[in-house]
């Protein structure tokens, strides 16, 4: 089967993603499940230990507290309460931590640190897998087991204001309640407004038992300007007086007679130093988790809080309050809680929490009895049936007593040790599917590695034998063998596996193609060798062709960084690995650049012996058709442009990795973008982004016809009054402070021009297929790819923040000049130009302020220009942002090549180098973690980079295929 | 340089003793200099801010190799014979490759600038870098060439070597830059180690990369003296 190149590397690239797809789907392991399909009852529940015949009772202890009104701030970090900044800010919630009646401790959350896994988390008390990060965005309504249908089930009546992710989460489950959104990040005040202008007549009113309030401000003003901002301060005052609010007219203020009511104030996760969320590090884990209630006994000062899981509160409420624990907690109840409890009553809740616990433990765990948690427990479970005996006998002795605290040892180090069992239970993974994904993708780079030669030649072609291996034995034999071990393996595992759950057509029509794919590479490799032993011809041209200092630069950069991805340090930090390779990527350059021009002056002024002019100095001329025209500057001022890009590409990358500081070590450094941004600077800000929108303009019109000249100025303009209307930048004639718009209009005005641009460009590469002329044709062909590309840059001009719109323009500035003076005067060939336009697009990607990290990834972008949360524009619009990078680079890539006459098959090439680029560091990085899968930063550092690499496998799927459009044209032309 | 193209045997040994010779010295200042790097490290970490303590030590290993490498030079007499020998001649020559020095200087500490190296903070120790990779490389050039650029420009072009030194001065020029490039890489690792922080690596690296360039330069001109020699014609 021949394909061209690029046809060629889409379908490799388009099949790798579906094998990192299956990979992904069985290494994110499902959350643990409990066998029950339905939910616990209060009938279930196990009876008191009882050794003898005495009668024992099943009935539930009774509820400690009468109301619980849960105050949950959004990223609320365990410093803004015990640290300065609480002393400083919340002065009566800390007078209550210090000196009240109330137990406070330091929650861990679990990483991933977003508010969704969270609020899961907290109400099920099980740990969402990673997954859940994924469906942020799109969450739907919790069918587990949870604390809240235990409440609603038991009859309490629970009132909700705060993020409308819990309206979504439980529906029906609320008597009244008012969701806000959360997803217009700009707005830190009316969110908090909406929740708390319910707060004093609900307060006054007695018909609800729970009162669940979320408060968003804090996280939102933490992403805009993070946890040192000035509007930290006031917003942790107004929550102060929230909690002062409910103190004062609930907790304090009970009849007579009832039981004591609970406020819990606890956070969700907590906060980096930069103000964003979703990894690891301790600021964003750590949150303060304080319980306030008259049954707590005065505190005396204030120690060093407990550390608790974030989990514990769900079995510690459903206790206190009566509730049969939900299913698939993991959590263990906070002792401290139940202190006033009798003794016999606090043996009991453990016992419950311990019942349940090893109930989770037998249905996650085929091998449970070998737990040690699981054999203590049975062991306290015992010395508590003697306790009981003893009791009902009516013993009072000192044995007694000594007794209890004895077993209630053993049931809270049982409890601990079931627990901690659980949490790693989570690590599961579905090892047939990631087998199969793996073994998928690494055929498919063995295929592109074999195919090198064929792909990179002039002809551009690649011969795959995938017919004739249809014909072969070993082909039936393999796919015999493939059928066998599935069969085997699906039929043996008890495991959930996914490959397995799959139509059993389309998993035969998998290992079918794994196994004819296994076949031709085999053939290819054959070919190849054969190839090498019957003639030495190619044997003596390949010594011939020699690697220049760039292209052993290209080549071990591309090795280095792939070999770094093994090194969570290196992961955390990769942007430090582009900027390195960048920068030695144009002294590189530099020195190309010096080594030819000076040439050329050595042998016009001195006579040498040697004259070895290298053939490339030839200046070729005509060739200017290009959309990359000339400039119109003489040979003298050429030479010197040509010396000083590489140096002015240096100093833009200098600049440009000052602006952003991502990764992990050095994120909390000042940076300019925070300098910018911090309030004081706006008029800086506004200048800046005044420049860049000018540069940018003056840079992208070159090529384009007149409308889209037009369209492309309204619309920066439009960017400029967009960004006003948010309130990042000033307008300068806009003299008093308009409240904050959400910008809808302004950014409905970009996007017309937008798809006006794109239109425009669309229409002239239609066109120029239909044209008689070729040169007319290949110039309108020129026009419309250069459109596409404007409308692009347009459209990244209206995402990115205003910082970094001077990144944008960077980006073309670097773009126009490199093309101009270095690509086309060195003359580097296409896979070289490919790679250079890869390794800048990564650099640019790290530039924009993206790490490894989930929490770098800016969701606000999503709601440029909607008025509600719709998902599929949400989805592509941060897709689109955050690789804007890559994406700009690679469609500047096209412009390029199809503007260069003589090379009719660069595109294939470039789009060949493309999928070898990305599949060498994807396979390479999937077998790593699967290496790794019990690494202890597997969740934190490996995870998330994994998913960003399969985004960008997408990513580059798209981009692969859009080459392939462009090249299909050029080679149905004659 | 007749005498050099003839007695090229022997210049090569003369030039095998030389290197390993100078290894050995520099061997000394190396280990010296990691020591003092080292105790500069401990006595900021014990004592912090005091900078211009810092400072004092850190420039003493490059000012020691630039001693050890013009003492080296000049004792063994390999740069070019000059025509002239007037005073004034020499004392021009000395005040351009001072100046070249110190304009080597400043180049590299702006490369390792736009590598990434802090602007402001810790701009001493950059350019205690930038100095001791002028005293590996620059130095070098100064003492075997002279302040020629067109010298330099022919020694560093492709096939430009025109004797065993100019060929050993790119192999060990090239080292040292490639070894202060690796040594970079260690920093963004989470080990905390001492000789993590910038630039200690660095000038490790750059160190390391020079002592593996004087080791390899005489292997080197060895295994490919056929073509060598072949190119002195």
């Amino acid at each position: 089967m021949k394909l061209s190149s690029s046809v060629f590397s889409a379908l490799c690239l388009i099949i790798e993603l579906l094998g990192i797809a299956l990979f992904l789907r069985g290494f994110f392991p499902l959350p643990i499940k409990s066998s029950l399909s339905s939910k616990s009852k209060s009938s279930d529940l196990p009876a008191e230990p009882v050794l003898g015949s005495s009668p024992n009772s099943t009935r539930v202890p009774p509820p400690l507290f009468n109301r619980v009104v849960i105050v949950l701030i959004d990223a609320l970090r365990e410093d803004f309460v015990y640290g300065p900044s609480g002393k400083r800010f919340m002065p009566y919630t800390r007078n209550l931590v210090e000196s009240g009646s109330s137990h406070s401790f330091t929650a861990k959350a679990r990483p991933p640190t977003v508010t969704m896994p969270r609020i899961k988390a907290l109400t099920t008390g099980s740990i969402p897998g990673f997954i859940d990060v994924v469906m942020n965005l799109n969450s739907q309504a919790l069918l587990e087991d949870n604390l809240l249908w235990q409440a609603k089930n038991a009859g309490k009546r629970i009132i909700f204001y705060g993020d409308d992710t819990w309206v979504r989460l439980f529906p029906k489950h609320f008597l009244e309640y008012d969701g806000t959104t959360s997803f217009f990040v700009s707005d830190y005040t009316e969110v908090d407004n909406n929740v708390t202008r319910h707060l004093d007549s609900t307060l006054k009113r007695d018909d609800w038992d729970v009162l669940i309030l979320h408060y968003l401000g804090l996280d939102h003003i933490g992403h805009i300007s993070g946890p040192h901002s000035s509007l930290i301060g006031p917003k942790l005052h107004e929550m102060d007086d929230v909690i002062k609010k409910i103190h004062t007219s609930v907790i304090t203020t009970e009849a007579e007679g009832t039981l004591p009511n609970l406020l819990v104030l606890c956070g969700d996760h907590g906060m980096s130093e930069t103000g964003s969320h979703g990894g690891s590090s301790e600021p964003e884990v750590n949150t303060p988790l304080v319980l306030i209630s008259p049954a707590f006994p005065m505190k005396e000062g204030m120690g060093e809080p407990g550390v608790v899981e974030q989990v514990d509160l769900t079995p510690t409420l459903a206790l206190a309050l009566a509730l049969p624990i939900s299913q698939n907690s993991v959590g263990r109840l906070i002792p401290a809680v139940f202190q006033k409890a009798s003794v016999r009553e606090q043996l009991r809740y453990l016992h419950i929490n311990g019942h349940q616990l090893s109930n989770l433990l037998r249905d996650s765990n085929p091998s449970f009895h070998k737990e040690d948690g699981y054999e203590q427990f049975r062991m306290a479970e015992k010395a508590h049936g003697s306790w009981m005996k003893l009791y009902v006998e009516g013993n009072t002795s000192e044995v007694l007593s000594n007794m209890a605290k004895k077993v209630l040892k053993q049931y809270l180090e049982a409890l601990q040790a079931m627990s901690a069992a659980l949490s790693k239970q989570l690590g599961k993974y579905d090892m047939y599917s990631m087998m199969v994904g793996m073994s998928l993708i690494l055929q498919i780079l063995v295929l592109l590695l074999l195919a090198m030669p064929e792909a990179l030649s002039g002809a551009a072609c690649v011969d795959v034998p995938l017919a004739t291996t249809f014909l072969s034995l070993p082909f039936y034999l393999l796919v015999l063998l493939g059928s066998s071990v599935h069969v085997l393996v699906c039929t043996s595992s008890e495991a959930s596996c996914y490959f397995c759950s799959l139509p059993w057509l389309l998993a035969f029509v998998a290992i079918i193609f794994s196994s004819a794919l296994f076949c031709s590479l085999v053939a290819m490799a054959a070919r190849r060798s054969l190839c090498k032993v019957d003639n030495k011809q190619p044997k003596t041209s390949s010594s011939e062709w020699t690697l220049s200092e760039l292209d052993i630069l290209l080549l071990i950069g591309t090795l280095g960084h792939t070999l770094s991805l093994a090194s969570s340090s290196f992961v955390e930090e990769e942007h430090q690995t582009w900027y390195f390779l960048l920068n030695t990527l144009c002294l590189a350059v530099f020195q190309d650049v010096c080594r030819k021009y000076f040439r050329e002056k050595r042998r016009s002024g001195e006579e040498e012996e040697e004259n070895l002019l290298l053939p490339s100095t030839v200046e070729e001329k005509g060739a200017s058709f290009s959309p990359v025209a000339e400039l119109g500057v003489s040979a003298d001022s050429e030479k010197w442009l040509a010396l000083a890009t590489p140096l002015l590409t240096l100093t833009c990358c200098r600049m440009l990795r000052s602006l952003n500081q991502t990764g992990v070590q050095w994120a909390h450094l000042p940076d300019l973008s925070h300098w910018l941004n911090s309030g004081d600077h706006k008029v800086f800000l506004s200048l800046l982004s005044v420049l860049s929108l000018l540069l940018i303009f003056l840079l992208v019109q070159r090529h384009c016809s007149l409308v889209s000249k037009i369209a492309l100025a309204l619309g920066l303009l439009g960017v400029y009054s967009y960004r006003a209307a948010v309130g990042s930048v000033l307008f300068p004639w806009q003299h008093s402070a308009q409240p904050m718009s959400k910008g809808t209009g302004e950014a409905h005005f970009v996007y017309v021009f937008v798809l006006g641009i794109l239109f425009t460009g669309v229409k002239d590469l239609l066109r120029s297929q239909v044209m008689s002329s070729v040169v007319d044709g290949r110039r309108l062909k020129s026009r419309g790819l250069w459109e596409v590309y404007s409308g692009m840059v347009l459209l990244v001009a209206l995402l990115l923040r205003a910082h970094n719109l001077p990144t944008l323009a960077c980006c073309l500035l670097i773009q126009t000049l490199m093309a101009q003076f270095i690509w086309k005067r060195l003359h580097y060939d296409a896979a070289q130009t490919t790679i250079m336009h890869y390794w800048f697009g990564q650099a640019f990607f790290y530039f924009q302020g993206n790490s490894n990290n989930i929490a770098t990834v800016d969701i606000s972008v999503g709601f440029v220009g909607l008025e509600s949360y719709v998902e599929a524009p949400a989805v592509f619009l941060t897709a689109f942002s955050t690789y804007a990078g890559p994406l700009l680079w690679a469609c500047h890539l096209v412009c390029y090549l199809s503007s260069e006459r003589d090379r009719a098959v660069s595109l294939g090439h470039s789009s060949y180098c493309f999928a070898l680029l990305r599949s060498i560091p994807a396979v390479f990085y999937v077998v790593l973690v699967t290496a790794l899968r019990y690494h202890l930063f597997i969740w934190s550092v490996f995870s998330p980079k994994l998913l960003y690499e399969a985004m960008h496998t997408l990513v580059t799927t798209a981009v692969c295929l859009f080459f392939t459009f462009m090249d299909q044209d050029r080679t149905r032309r004659p | 340089m007749p005498e050099e193209l003839n007695l090229n045997e022997l210049s090569r040994v003369v030039f095998l003793g030389l290197s390993q010779n100078e290894m050995f010295t520099l061997n000394k200042v190396a280990e010296e200099e990691t020591r003092c790097f080292f105790s500069l490290r401990y006595t900021s970490v014990s004592h912090v801010g005091s900078g211009d303590q810092r400072h004092g030590i850190s420039s003493c290993p490059p000012r020691r190799l630039c001693a050890v490498n013009i003492a080296v030079f000049w004792l063994l007499g390999i740069s070019p014979p000059t025509k002239k020998n007037t005073l004034s001649y020499k004392l021009s020559r000395l005040s351009r490759s001072c100046v070249y020095f110190l304009l080597s200087c400043l180049f590299f500490h702006t490369v390792v600038v736009l590598y990434g190296a802090p602007l402001l903070e810790s701009a001493l120790e950059t350019f205690s870098l930038a100095v001791l990779l002028s005293t590996l490389t620059t130095l070098r050039c100064l003492c075997m060439l002279g302040p020629n650029v067109q010298a330099w420009i022919r020694v560093f072009s492709r096939d430009g070597a025109m004797s065993v030194w100019d060929t050993s001065l790119q192999i060990t020029t090239g080292c040292s830059v490639v070894g202060a490039w690796l040594g970079a890489f260690p920093i963004p690792l989470d080990w905390d180690r001492p000789w993590q922080v910038w630039p200690i690596s660095c000038s490790l690296g750059a160190t390391g990369g020079f002592l593996t360039g004087l080791l390899v330069a005489p292997i080197w001109i060895r295994w490919h003296r056929k073509q060598l020699t072949y190119k002195l014609k």
